[in-house]
């Protein structure tokens, strides 16, 4: 009789989860599949595309119906987990009890909502969903209307620039001294910040929402210096917190999100999690490729083989047209970290790589970015750089290529216009001391 | 004579060869095929001629300390000081200094005007600095200043000893024949110089001897010959002296020549062996020899040898002098050294001057010699010499002790310089400066290191004011009072009247004997071929001295013995090393003419010092350092070339570089002037000095589009490259901004700039952005800058994006060429071992790929290193 598989949370990390276990274990368990959403599988981060208008809900889907159906999951969509009961391994819903043998919890994360007046408005939203997404787009309808997005973040950027190429007039209001803190040095981010502005998008750095304005609808965001943005729509994209509840409730060991060891499980051998509702040494995550990584780590463990997640280093890029943005690895400057910086103002062009040791830990780049995912992959691999250094930052299509010269490459000069090593052709007759043989 | 349609038949401006060129405005040269100097060759700098003619920074009109005057106002300015100096303090106080470079007819007429009119025979010229040794060896042995052979003798030979010559280099074309025709049939070479040069690729063995001590190596032969039962019996009967000069080689024993040269027992043995044996055989010497305060005697002692053995004026045997200049052996011929008159007539000799004078109807005759080069400027110097005039050439970089040779000019009440270049080190210390016409506007004859006469042509108009020299000189003759002595309308009748004074001198029996052209009209003149003197009645051509007549009182050869001397300075603990000094390929003197060509300049783009590893560690010098050159007369600041090319405790500076374009490396400023007791000519291989490393805080490499004026760092050094200039730049401390360096650099406040900066490394990377392109590029760290020069170069000049040119190298689809090792189709040293790799097993082989040597032949020698360097890596594959 095969085991007992229980998922709940029908999201990017599950689905990848699934994905590999079936791929390489076909037969292996007997798969439950809970999801909040009515609906199956899409991809999170393409919603940006489908709010500005690029793509629709039907091109983002990466698991259908008729995928889990064709493996057989039993999909539990749209029914709520209401507790685990670990003692006797069953997960409790609304209809009832399901028994696992194992229980993957992969709930992922809820928007953080700032805690301030008005937050409850009508018209206010976070940007999570894809009910999140259409309500934007409607907002985005009425002519004339105003959005303030509160969060200069990716998310934050994403929604404002897609709202903003519905028609409408957008500001964002970003508590941070420059947009994209996490992913940007100061300077790209006020090159960002320019290019937003260009586009139409209002920008306030260090802004501090004091609350939100409205009697039955929302009409506007006040800062605590007394500004005020009218506003028909506010997007909160402030930031996510994992959503541990169910794992809270059920006794597991909780920090910022679910702690699991570098095999995804928790402290219960029975129970995995993965995701951004996942703790990992500490650190929790909100990007895709770790969240990838670690369904590629559960899937093993499921099946029995040994595996370890280790965190990579990450990259970003912004999904917003015609703005050129990529960062990967850590750029934060520090002891032993010496950085590369390429500026040209004219062109709008910045790049920045942040080194240490032999290898490069970090790039920021800003309007030209068709190096970065090799930048990435050097940071990922720990490639040592040392030897290419003077030449790093202007990407693979200088790297490696023959030796220099070497002394017409430091003076103009030729190094060895003629021999002057090795065996000299001419039977050179030197100084007494190396006597030659008469012929 | 016009080889074809729009064609000019001319002669090359540069080294002593006397190439033949086929000339048209705005076309590159070609060799002349029909010359009998070059059949066609050509070498790197004659391949680029064509791209040095251009009028930027030419001298287009005459001015008075800058300010644009009339010509009349010039030439009344200079005739006015010269007939005031004269009548005021004498005649001896003006003096010309000339040069090489000009045409034998400019020649004639300033030796009359001084010799003949003012009545000084104070002229020299800065083949002083280059051959008088020989002048004088030549006339203490043979009673002329006479090259007995012709260049067929260097194909002709069985054996050619190249002493004190780098052949390759300063006389490529020569050096291409003697390749040919040693590949023809197996000609021994050998060579003898204290560092081994790129001629020494031809050499079967090579005597690296100790600076100085190449007459111990003649007298050595010369015993060994005596020794060996060599000498010619029948020969020493045209000879005196022959017993005195074998008296004195006996102290030259194999032992002690050992010593003294550091050459090895066997290797000496070899070579006298080999020289004794080979009854064809011709020691070709050069500057390694005259440059030196014993230079008479060390040319002495290799005639000795030639004399004893009878091999001189034979088919392929003889001593041969190679000179350095044009027309170093017009100069000679005219009497334009302060020591002789017109036609290798002497001035100690009455009867000599007597008929010059009586020729010329001049009212005065200069009686004694005149001041040689040092001398002249000692007395500028003390107050001695209140008018001067230079004529084309450039002493306050080229001469000994060049700092003080400044202060002395700028002693002079009144100084006129000739020149075709607006700024020189030396037109900077004119009162008055005129504008000469240069090469390919003006018209006359020069006659090549082996007595061949060909015209120079014009084939380009003469630009702005230019006047040609002969004219010059006439118009001040007049302008003193002289009418009809400088009345010539043409260098056709100076020429003409030239070849008259000739005859008279053939008729006093001298060997300068030219009068049958003394009647040539002004076409025949036009189209006059090359031809060797004599061109006599009696004879025409042809080799001298193998009837063992000679130009001496007693129609014998006078032998001298030698006895050897060190250099004047000794190393010391101050100075411990020697200074050697010198030519490079692409280069030509002061590089007023060959800077002007980008590709000229790609070879070597800064002055250097080859040091030897050994001695580099001594001094803690590292590969591309920096390296200050010093003595208490002065210090160079230059790039350190660590080789074993240069022995251990000898450095290696070229003589080419100015203030105009590096910021302290006029090498002449570190050479005594120290001069030979015959000859005048100065030691200029043999200054001591001491070397230090120079404490850069950072170092910089500059390529911009258009103008780059001197920048002001402490180390600077700008060349030529693509479509503008390059620079290689150091100093002490770093700017505080470094785009505001780049804009003042580059002399673009407004471009925009696009920075890489490596803080930790302390590198930066800035281009310059003006009119949506990139206006130039630097590069700066505290090390010498590694980048691909040749490649940014050409980036810049091609429109390459800033980015790839910031990268410093070409992308990893591109190899790096590496340094340029041919100018003529811009080959470098990667692209070559490249080719190496990819089967290519011969110079030619290497040529029939890339074209590189195919041209003007002067980098084979490099090729065949290459090759050389690359067979022990592909064969240990």
């Amino acid at each position: 009789m095969r085991k007992k598989l229980v998922v709940i949370g029908a999201g990017m990390a599950s689905g990848r989860v699934l994905e590999h276990l079936l791929a390489a274990h076909p037969d292996g368990y007997d798969i439950t599949l809970f999801g909040a959403e009515p609906r199956g599988n899409y991809n999170r981060i393409l919603l940006s595309p489908v709010l500005a208008g690029e793509k629709r809900y039907e091109d983002i889907v990466t698991h259908d119906a008729a995928w889990y159906a064709d493996h057989g999951i039993d999909c539990r969509f749209g029914e709520a987990v209401r507790g685990i009961d670990r003692a006797r391994r069953v997960v409790v819903s609304a209809k009832g009890e399901t028994p696992y043998d194992k229980l993957v919890i992969a709930t992922g994360s809820a928007p953080f909502v700032i805690p301030v007046p008005g937050r409850d408005l009508p018209g206010v939203l976070t940007y999570r969903d894809l009910d999140d997404t259409n309500a934007m787009i409607d907002a985005a309808k009425r002519p004339g209307a105003k959005a303030v997005v509160i969060g200069g973040g990716l998310l934050g950027l994403e929604a404002a620039a897609g709202l903003n190429s519905r028609g409408m007039d957008v500001t964002v209001l970003h508590l941070m001294p420059h947009l994209m803190e996490r992913q940007l040095d100061a300077t790209a981010g006020a090159l960002l910040e320019a290019d937003l502005e260009r586009r139409g998008i209002a920008v306030h750095c260090r802004a501090n929402t004091h609350e939100i304005v409205g009697e039955t609808q929302v009409e506007g965001v006040r800062l605590d210096d007394g500004t005020f943005y009218p506003a028909d729509l506010v997007v909160m994209a402030v930031g996510i917190r994992p959503e541990i509840r169910l794992a809270q409730a059920a006794g597991l060991a909780t920090g910022r999100g679910i702690v699991v060891d570098d095999a995804m499980q928790t402290e219960d051998p029975a129970i995995l999690a993965v995701g951004e509702c996942v703790e990992h040494r500490g650190l929790t995550y909100g990007l895709v490729a770790p969240l990838y990584d670690m369904a590629g780590v559960a899937a093993k463990t499921l099946a029995g083989e040994a595996a370890a997640y280790v965190p990579a280093a990450l990259s970003t890029k912004l999904k917003v047209t015609g703005v050129d943005l990529f960062s990967a690895g850590d750029f934060a400057t520090g002891e032993g970290r010496e950085d590369i910086i390429f500026r040209d103002p004219t062109a709008g062009i910045y790049k920045r790589l942040v080194l240490e040791g032999e290898c490069l830990i970090g790039a920021v780049m800003y309007g030209e970015t068709s190096d970065g995912t090799w930048f990435f992959d050097l940071i990922e691999n720990a490639t040592p750089i040392t030897a290419q250094r003077d030449r790093l930052i202007f990407g693979p299509a200088f790297a490696g290529g023959g030796a220099l010269d070497p002394m017409a490459a430091v003076a103009a000069l030729p190094a060895k216009p003629w021999r002057c090593s090795g065996l000299p052709p001419a039977q050179p007759i030197a100084h007494s001391s190396h006597a030659q043989r008469m012929h | 004579m016009a080889a074809s349609a729009g064609v000019t038949r001319t002669t090359c401006p540069y080294c002593g060869v006397g190439c033949g060129v086929l000339a048209r405005a705005g076309q590159p040269v070609k060799g002349d095929p029909e010359h009998p100097a070059n059949l066609g060759r050509l070498c790197s700098k004659g391949s680029a001629l064509s791209e040095t003619v251009g009028l930027e920074g030419r001298l287009l009109h005459p001015e008075a300390r800058g300010q644009r005057i009339t010509w009349d106002d010039a030439i009344a300015r200079v005739a006015r000081a010269f007939s005031e100096a004269a009548a005021e303090h004498g005649p001896d106080s003006t003096a010309l200094y000339v040069s090489g470079q000009l045409l034998t007819e400019d020649y004639y007429i300033a030796n009359k005007l001084m010799k003949g009119y003012i009545g000084t025979a104070n002229i020299d010229t800065n083949s002083r600095l280059c051959m008088a040794s020989s002048v004088a060896g030549h006339k203490r042995a043979f009673g002329s200043d006479t090259v007995p052979g012709t260049y067929e003798d260097l194909e002709q030979a069985d054996m050619v000893v190249l002493v004190g010559s780098n052949l390759a280099w300063c006389h490529p074309v020569l050096y291409q024949r003697l390749a040919a025709a040693k590949a023809k049939r197996g000609i021994r070479v050998v060579t003898v110089d204290p560092r081994r040069t790129a001629t020494a690729d031809l050499a079967d063995y090579e005597l690296r001897l100790a600076p100085g001590s190449d007459a111990w190596l003649f007298n050595g032969l010369l015993a060994a010959i005596e020794a060996a039962g060599a000498l010619d019996p029948d020969y020493a009967a045209h000879l005196d002296g022959a017993e005195e000069a074998l008296a004195a080689a006996r102290d030259a024993t194999l032992a002690r020549v050992a010593t003294e040269t550091g050459l090895a027992l066997q290797t000496l043995t070899r070579f006298y062996t080999d020289w004794i044996a080979t009854e064809r055989v011709v020691t070709v010497y050069s500057q390694g020899i005259n440059q030196s305060a014993s230079g008479t005697d060390k040319v002495s002692s290799i005639l000795n040898t030639h004399l004893v053995t009878g091999r001189i004026g034979r088919v392929g045997s003889g001593p041969f002098s190679v000179t350095g200049q044009p027309n170093a052996m017009g100069g000679r011929e005219v009497g334009g050294l302060a020591n002789m008159l017109a036609c290798h007539l002497e001035i100690e000799n009455p009867a000599h001057r007597s008929a010059v004078q009586g020729f010329w109807a001049s009212p005065t005759i200069s009686t004694q010699p005149g001041l040689k080069a040092i001398d002249l400027f000692r007395a500028c110097a003390d107050g001695r010499i209140k008018a001067l005039w230079i004529m084309s050439t450039n002493p306050a970089v080229s001469l000994p002790e060049a700092d003080a040779v400044r202060a002395a000019i700028e002693a002079v009440p009144f100084v006129a310089v000739s020149d075709i270049i607006a700024r020189t080190d030396t037109t900077a210390l004119a009162d008055v400066v005129l504008p000469a016409s240069g090469w390919g506007e003006k018209s006359g004859t020069v006659t090549n290191s082996d007595r061949t006469i060909s015209r120079q042509r014009a084939f380009l108009p003469t630009p702005g004011e230019a006047r040609p020299d002969w004219k010059i000189i006439c118009d001040v003759g007049r302008a003193m009072g002289w009418e009809d002595a400088f009345a010539h309308e043409s260098p056709a009748a100076v020429f003409r009247e030239y070849a008259a004074l000739s005859g008279v001198a053939g008729a006093l029996g001298r060997d300068f004997d030219i009068s049958a052209l003394a009647e040539i009209d002004d076409t025949a003149y036009d189209r006059l071929a090359p031809v060797r003197w004599p061109v006599s009645a009696t004879k025409q051509g042809g080799r001298f001295f193998a009837d063992g007549r000679f130009y001496t009182p007693s129609g014998r050869a006078q032998l001298r013995p030698v006895a050897p001397r060190a250099p004047e300075v000794r190393p010391s603990a101050e100075t411990p090393l020697i200074l050697n000094t010198g030519r490079v390929r692409d280069h030509w003197h002061t590089l007023t003419r060959t800077a002007r060509s980008a590709r000229l300049s790609r070879h070597i783009g800064e002055p250097f010092a080859e040091v030897h590893p050994d001695d580099a560690a001594r001094y803690g010098i590292g590969v591309a350092d920096l390296v200050c050159v010093s003595n208490p007369l002065g210090e160079v600041v230059v790039r350190a070339l660590l080789t074993e090319r240069t022995p251990k405790g000898s450095v290696f500076v070229p003589m080419h570089w100015t203030d105009q374009f590096a910021s302290k490396a006029r090498v002449d400023t570190l050479v005594p002037g120290l001069v030979d007791p015959y000859s005048g000519q100065p030691e200029s291989k043999a200054a001591t000095v001491a070397i230090a490393r120079f404490g850069a805080a950072w170092h910089g490499f500059a390529a911009v589009r258009g103008e780059l004026a001197p920048p002001g760092t402490a180390y600077w050094a700008r060349a030529k490259a693509g479509a503008g200039w390059q620079a290689e730049l150091a100093d002490t401390e770093a700017p505080a901004d470094w785009e505001a360096f780049a804009r003042t650099l580059f002399a673009a406040p407004e471009a925009q700039a696009i920075t890489v900066h490596d803080s930790a490394r302390q590198s930066v990377r800035v281009a310059l952005i003006a009119d949506g392109q990139v206006a130039g590029v630097l590069f700066a760290a505290p090390e010498p800058v590694e980048i691909a020069r040749a490649h940014v170069v050409a980036g810049l000049a091609e429109g390459a994006s800033a980015a790839a040119l910031l990268a410093g190298r070409p992308g990893a689809d591109r190899p790096d060429p590496g340094a340029t090792v041919c100018a003529c189709f811009d080959v470098g040293a990667n692209t070559v071992l490249a080719a190496i790799e990819d089967g290519a097993e011969s110079v030619e082989a290497i040529g029939k790929v890339l074209r590189a040597g195919t041209n003007c032949g002067s980098c084979r020698p490099e090729l065949r290193a290459l090759l050389e360097r690359a067979r022990p890596r592909l064969a240990a594959e």
